[in-house]
């Protein structure tokens, strides 16, 4: 199971890359396994206001559908279309092609609230 | 003789042909009745083809289909019982098929009596005082039900129930129901045996349930024997419990839900009283309640006046959940199936359901893990555990039943049995067919343990092999494309 | 006693007790508490023979004014079309009706192929993009796509024409009330919902906006701008439409609907008292995951052979449970099944042919009521449905027709009190010239 140690992590299982004032999402290697084939991700809108813990959109599998919360807080600036007619990406490179979008950090300080690698690793022991 | 390719019906037929001889226009024809701001500018492009075509195309698609006359069919909690074929033809009689929900009730006194006869006949099986006939399924029946709850503490200005306790066990359509009704629903976890834990029942009920739904039996096939209890302890907290009928077929003439406390129970005529399934429908869900909730009925009901029949509606009723009265051919065929059996008959029934999931549970309890060590009522869960060292999963077993000529049991439902494998026979089935399938099942755990392949690849008998679920999600293709 | 629904012989049920280990088959039942068991026999009455139960009805079918042997003026939302044969023939095919649904595809495959079949026709005849396959009836799929349009647009509001049928806004207003929506109406003008009392009603609130057309009144509505209007404000727009008057009338698709529903039961389905019936949806290719009910969709198997599969089930409450948007479970495929024969049937020609008769004969109709004096109550265009006024009592009225062999029309004072002593007449294309005739004598009598 891949965990870049770059990234940032939620206990819902996505990840945070964090430049500047601006995030990218997207779900962890952990999670695309445990959902299977995806066949349909909804992302939200440009503009719109995310809230940290709240969600951002729906990921689907053939016989599975998942909630994805935001991490953080702020305005989605960019949405990965590409999922919208190859939602396989999730599956086939979670932390890059498989991003899902870009957030403006409207409260920078949360992402101190987010796990780092090592954490995040603990974590899916816990789990598992 | 199955083809081994059937076209679509839209690549069959040539422009010109037709399939009926409709009359000429027997009145003067008039021109632009319709402005040319609302006509139609493009033909819809429907199939040109001629009867014979037509009826070979649909006969073809018959022949790739499996029903409960095809041969067995152990869906656990569908209940695939025999459709009686006395029943088809009655619904059919012109007399009862061509009716106008709204003529004038001095002609219609005759089906205004069945609706009237069978409610009386459903209250007395579920022990309730009065049913409505509107629901025309089992889950538009829960809709109802828990509607018909709501505006029950709604009228005694008691706002703050809205939820609704479900086991982890429950049909999908239970929580579902319950959020559809603009409640919450609280889901409690279950005993290991998927009866209701005291404990937690005890601690999720309070001033806001509004009820606890409870399949009786479980989903698990169980009968849940504590229920006298747990009906105490929703009703001391102030809430009323809801009866989801999917699982009645053991318990007709034995036990009846309103004996077991409970407020509000729907039925399933197409699964308890042999309706057919159709396909996935049309079915009925008739919804029964006690006394306290009759006045919260849908609109209108039927009543009996000196032996004259009229429709009645209450002022705190819910409303209309159909259009018109239900599903009016399909309760014909269920109360005709209540008359054929009479109340012995139903019992009779229900105890031989009961006997052959039991029969089905013994005889296989050696080649399939059983998890539970007790009698089961109308159908019995069994999982693929001592499959599992061998790589084979419930599917492949499902699938290879198909290459030995059996639908497969309901699989992973319930959600709480890791692999399960859900048997319903019914009472419609003889010991010998029931030997069959037992005799199917014993092979195929045989066969898991020698040849896996052979079951991992299952079927291979079938018009099509396993097909691709994920490119269907991926890229819907949903409808024929016009060249 | 025996039953021949019930297979076993008493050596039978001793054999299959003595491998499980009992005596008695009620002590299979050792789990249900005594304290609640029925103490004595169901009343229902000593079981009845075949015949004995063929006898009963049809003594109960014999007691009903039948649609066989009166000729029915009566529509509203239930409508006496013609049925091919063809319809029976495939529908009492019991690998068909017997069958439940489609969950294992590989011995399913005719059912499917025909529910794939059905979808394409809905979305031919209305113009979108993607149909379910099939809802309990016309109400409650109109209430789904109002609940559907408030859940994407996350706003509380529906809008409804009032020249909608007043039961299908009974079911609305049923469903919709306990998601603590609000239901909006917009009067009528004319028989129709005029634009500017559509923009009135309407703002940023508006989720879904709700019109029939043909509506309740028979009249065509101008879904063209009304569409526009419900547009502006970002809602979405549903029309109810009537399956056999889309042989002539535009397909709401064309006009941008983003969502069609209806009543099924003119394609091919007895009246049947009322039930059961066929709600079709079709919808843009946006809604389509967020549709109510089951979707087929075509695939391959893993020889790459074409086939059909349940899919999109993500949707669905079984996967949702608590999160589902709606409960529905099955649908009504049988009904589906005879749309789809029906569609078929009549066929390309034969389907605008209908709607055409119905247009010609019910016009012929109110021409001729208009001679003798009974002048319609709205000046709109109308297609197969039309309101006169009369002035005597419409139930007496009816009595005297039917005493004529003729089911007269739905006094619609009862569901609109400002239309006391007016009637909802309906003509389809199965009444004759004879029995027009006969209606506009009775009625004529009246004036």
């Amino acid at each position: 199971m891949k965990i870049p140690a770059e990234l940032k992590y939620s206990s819902d299982h996505e990840w945070v890359k964090v430049e500047g004032n601006k995030a990218t999402i997207g779900i962890t290697d952990f999670a695309q396994d445990q959902l299977g084939d995806v066949v349909f991700v909804e992302v939200p809108e440009v503009d719109a206001e995310l809230t940290a813990t709240e969600g951002l959109g729906t990921i689907e599998s053939v016989k599975a559908v998942s909630d994805v919360y935001s991490p953080v807080s702020g305005k989605v600036i960019e949405v990965n279309e590409q999922l919208e007619d190859a939602p396989q990406l999730i599956n086939e490179d979670a932390y890059g092609k498989g991003w899902i979008c870009v957030v403006e950090l409207s409260n920078p300080a949360e992402i101190n609230d987010l796990l780092n690698a090592e954490a995040y690793e603990k974590l899916l022991l816990e789990e598992a | 003789m199955i083809l081994e390719k059937q076209p679509l019906i839209f690549e069959l037929g040539k422009p010109g042909r037709k399939a009926v001889d409709l009359p000429k226009l027997d009145v003067p024809e008039a021109d632009n009745l319709v402005p040319v701001k609302y006509a139609r500018t493009q033909k819809a492009a429907l199939p040109e083809l001629s009867q014979l075509e037509l009826m070979r195309h649909y006969t073809q698609l018959s022949n790739r289909n499996f029903g409960v006359d095809t041969g067995f069919y152990p869906l656990g909690s569908c209940t695939m019982k025999y459709n009686p074929k006395i029943n088809e033809d009655i619904s059919r009689y012109p007399g009862l098929s061509l009716l106008h929900p709204l003529q004038a009730t001095e002609t219609v006194q005759g089906a205004l009596e069945i609706l009237y006869k069978c409610e009386q006949a459903l209250a007395e099986i579920s022990g309730m005082k009065a049913v409505t006939m509107q629901p025309a399924a089992g889950a538009h029946g829960e809709l109802t039900g828990l509607k018909l709850i709501r505006a029950y503490h709604r009228d005694r200005n008691d706002l703050a129930r809205t939820k609704v306790i479900v086991p982890d066990s429950a049909h999908g359509t239970n929580p579902a129901s319950a959020a559809v009704c603009g409640m919450e629903a609280v889901e409690i976890k279950s005993e290991a045996d998927g009866s209701i834990d005291l404990a937690a029942l005890k601690a999720a009920v309070g001033p806001d349930t509004a009820a606890l739904m409870l399949t009786n039996p479980s989903t698990l096939g169980l009968f849940e024997n504590k229920i006298e209890a747990i009906a105490k302890i929703v009703h001391d907290a102030g809430g009323l419990l809801y009866y989801d009928g999917a699982n009645s077929n053991a318990i007709m003439g034995i036990v009846r839900p309103g004996d077991m406390g409970f407020d509000v129970v729907h039925l399933n005529l197409h699964k308890t009283f042999s309706t057919p399934h159709g396909g996935g429908g049309p079915g009925s869900g008739p919804v029964g309640v006690k006394e306290d909730l009759v006045k919260f009925l849908p609109n209108p009901r039927v009543q009996c006046n000196a032996g004259v029949y009229s429709w009645i509606t209450s002022e705190k009723s819910i409303g209309k959940m159909q259009a018109f009265h239900g599903n009016f051919g399909i309760i014909i065929r269920a109360y005709a199936y209540i008359l054929s059996m009479g109340g012995e008959g139903l019992r009779r029934s229900s105890e031989d359901a009961v006997l052959n999931a039991n029969y089905c549970k013994k005889m296989l309890e050696e080649a399939y893990d059983s998890p539970f060590d007790r009698f089961c009522m109308h159908e019995c869960v069994l999982t693929s555990l001592k499959q599992k060292p061998y790589g084979i999963h419930t599917l492949d077993i499902a699938k290879r039943l198909l290459d030995y000529g059996y639908h497969p049991p309901t699989i992973y439902f319930p959600l709480i049995v890791e692999e399960a494998i859900m048997i319903e026979p019914t009472e419609s089935e003889s010991k010998e067919t029931l030997d069959g399938f037992i005799d199917a099942m014993k092979k195929i755990a045989e066969e898991a343990a020698t040849t896996p392949e052979l079951v991992h690849n299952a079927p291979h008998n079938t018009i099509v092999s396993r097909l691709d679920e994920t490119l269907a999600a991926r890229n819907p293709v949903v409808k024929w494309e016009a060249q | 006693m025996t039953w021949s629904y019930l297979p076993h012989t008493v050596e039978d049920r001793a054999e299959m007790l003595a491998a499980i280990g009992v005596k008695d088959s009620m002590d299979l039942y050792a789990d249900v508490p005594d304290s609640i068991r029925l103490q004595r026999p169901l009343a229902l009455g000593e079981p009845l023979s075949e015949s004995e139960v063929a006898g009963y009805f049809q003594k109960l079918a014999a007691a009903n004014a039948n649609l066989q042997e009166y000729a029915c003026f009566l529509g509203a939302g239930a409508y006496d079309h013609f049925i091919p044969s063809t319809v029976a023939h495939v529908l009492g095919r019991s690998e068909f009706y017997t069958a439940y649904t489609q969950y294992q595809p590989e011995i399913s495959q005719g059912y499917l192929q025909a529910l794939w079949e059905y979808q394409s026709m809905i979305c031919e005849i209305t113009g979108m993009s993607v149909a379910n396959a099939s809802l309990y009836d016309g109400a409650t799929a109109m209430a789904e796509a109002a609940l559907l349009s408030c859940h994407v647009t996350r706003r509380n509001e529906i809008v409804i024409a009032r020249s909608v049928h007043p039961n299908y806004r009974t079911v609305l207003s049923t469903y919709a009330k306990d998601f603590g929506f609000v239901v909006k109406e917009v009067d009528y003008t004319d028989g129709v919902t005029a634009l500017d009392a559509l923009a009135k009603v309407i703002s940023k609130n508006t989720g879904a906006v709700i019109i029939q057309n043909p509506n309740f009144f028979g009249s065509l509505e101008d879904l063209s701008e009304l569409i526009a209007k419900t547009h502006e404000v970002g809602a979405l727009f549903t029309a109810v439409s009537d399956p056999t008057a889309l042989g002539i009338l535009e397909a709401p698709g064309k006009y941008g609907a983003d969502i069609v529903v209806g009543e099924g039961q003119p394609l091919g389905l007895a009246i049947n008292f009322g039930g059961p019936y066929l709600g079709f949806m079709a919808s843009t290719k946006k809604l389509m995951r967020k549709l109510p009910g089951r979707i087929i969709g075509e695939t391959v198997d893993k020889n790459g052979k074409r086939g059909f599969v349940l899919t999109l089930q993500a949707r669905e409450q079984h996967i949702r449970r608590d999160k589902a948007t709606s409960n529905i479970c099955s649908n009504e495929a049988l009904c589906a099944l005879a749309a789809t024969v029906y569609l078929a049937t009549v066929g390309k020609e034969g389907y605008t042919e209908i709607a055409s008769q119905c247009l010609q004969k019910a016009h012929y109709a109110q021409q001729a009521l208009a001679a003798k004096g009974l002048k319609r109550t709205f000046t709109t265009p109308f297609f197969q449905e039309f309101v006169i006024k009369l002035s005597g009592n419409i139930a007496e009225i009816n009595k005297k027709l039917l005493a004529q062999g003729i089911i007269g029309g739905l006094d619609l004072g009862q569901y609109y009190p400002e239309l006391a002593g007016n009637m909802l007449l309906c003509v389809t294309e199965n009444r004759t010239k004879e029995q027009i005739d006969t209606l506009v004598a009775g009625l004529g009598a009246q004036a």
